[in-house]
């Protein structure tokens, strides 16, 4: 039989197993963070906290792209697409970012033409269609997405696309995790890493932070079984005080990543500072579009100015995404912010923390 | 934005696959991923075709899964 990958790894008996393993070795008290939005997303839906022993916390740490990026970095798309002729074009998450004065959402209301895409291609293809505007893309995303934009940029300097650009706001997950077990306030025992970020960059990019931190570390798929198995690998990891870098999306994730997605991306991109929300500047943490590119990087073609960012007033998105805070512990959570209307990202995204606590948490 | 479900290649013209998921037919972009071929299981993120599924790694993990509910009905039915 050839496996589907989907129900298999739905399968009740072997969730229920895994749960009944993790009960019987958890005793001490642990925090696990999980740094994607996907994860979040699926451990909500799943219900998977609500079956998991008192002993375990778990902490949704900087793993929504349009979360954290920073609000100078909105205000930045605002203004880009403020500019005559100029065609934003960006996935749909970002639209209701609140900026410090306007949001992409408002100004296309406004008769801005900001078009959601589904791909970095279906943008390319818009540029093509209107040679006369100046196509913008917001590049927004991990390392999963930034080898899908660097793709666009290579194919529009291989076709000679003039009119299409992007905005690299990439941010990268290793160096977050470095700043993560940096700042003094968070505690966390260990991480459920990212399986589609570990996909393209491979469980050996966490090896320099594993060696330095030696925190448990476990590579995660999406399927209820996936989660489970990886915090059940953590809990044991944990009680036997014996951490590991491991890998329980073996079918998708490879010690090496994949290197041709690695290839484009670095022909393209080169590491740069990067500020993210909640957190600040981490070094190396961003990509920019290399010098050979320049024609197709935004940020040279115009010169966008920001005024004074300001992230909304109350909203506690910073202290969410680094796990110091939970969604309920933020006064507006609920009553000033909803999905329907929303004062931060985490609100916004569908997998930001305080949409996935609001969908999926009774309290 | 990202599809965690995989899908199977059902064709390939020109770096592009079609690809069923769930049912649904799609298009995906190859030119981030190797070797590529019809029927295999892919995951695609933003149009892309990321990651190629290996079958037997696959099997393996859902193997051992499977044998530790094995076991762990066999020590309960001792016990009993
Ligand atoms: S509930 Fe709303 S205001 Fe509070 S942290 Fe979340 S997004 Fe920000």
């Amino acid at each position: 039989m050839t496996l589907k990958h989907i129900d298999e790894y739905r399968d009740a008996e072997i969730s229920q197993n895994l749960i009944k393993k993790i009960k019987s070795i958890s005793q001490k008290e642990v925090r696990l963070m999980e740094v994607c939005g996907t994860h979040t997303v699926s451990i909500f839906r799943s219900g998977i906290r609500s079956v998991l022993p008192a002993s375990i916390s778990l902490l949704s740490g900087p793993g929504c792209p349009v979360c954290v990026t920073d609000q100078a970095e909105i205000d930045a798309f605002i203004e880009l697409a403020r500019i005559d002729d100029v065609i934003l074009t960006t996935f749909g998450d970002l639209m209701r970012v609140p900026g410090t004065k306007s949001s992409l959402q408002k100004e296309s209301a406004g008769g801005r033409d900001i078009r959601v895409v589904y791909s970095t291609f279906d943008a390319l293809e818009i540029a093509r269609k209107n040679p006369a505007k100046k196509v913008v893309f917001l590049g927004v995303g991990f390392e999963t997405t930034a080898p899908t934009i660097a793709a666009a940029i290579l194919s529009a300097a291989q076709a000679d696309v003039k009119n299409f650009s992007v905005i690299s706001a990439h941010k990268l997950v290793p160096p977050a995790l470095e700043a993560l077990m940096a700042a003094a306030d968070v505690k966390i025992d260990g991480f459920i890493l990212p399986g589609h970020v570990s996909v393209i960059i491979g469980l050996n990019a966490y090896r320099p932070f594993f060696d330095r931190y030696q925190i448990p570390c476990v590579v995660a798929g999406f399927e209820p079984t996936d989660i489970l198995q990886a915090i059940s690998m953590l809990v044991e990891m944990l009680e036997s005080k014996s951490p590991a870098l491991d890998n329980a999306y073996r079918r998708a994730v490879t010690a090496e990543g994949n290197a041709k997605a690695q290839q484009i991306l670095t022909e393209i991109f080169e590491p740069a500072d990067a500020c993210w929300r909640g957190i600040g500047i981490i070094p190396q943490s961003g990509l920019k579009i290399r010098e050979k590119y320049a024609a197709h990087d935004a940020l040279q073609l115009f010169d966008i100015q920001v005024p004074d960012a300001k992230t909304p007033h109350g909203c506690a998105c910073g202290e969410v995404l680094i796990g110091t805070k939970i969604p309920p512990e933020c006064a507006l959570y609920k009553k000033a912010c909803t999905p329907m209307d929303p004062v931060g990202p985490c609100m916004v995204s569908t997998e930001g923390t305080c949409a996935a606590y609001y969908k999926y948490h009774s309290d | 934005m990202c599809l965690a479900i995989p899908s199977r290649i059902t064709k390939i013209e020109n770096n592009m696959a079609t690809i069923d998921v769930e049912g649904v037919q799609r298009e995906a972009s190859l030119l981030l991923l190797e070797d590529a071929r019809v029927g295999d299981y892919v995951i695609v993120h933003a149009g892309f075709a990321i990651s190629k599924l290996d079958q037997a790694a696959a099997q393996e993990t859902l193997d051992l899964l499977r044998e530790a509910i094995a076991a762990v009905d066999k020590s309960e039915s001792k016990q009993n």
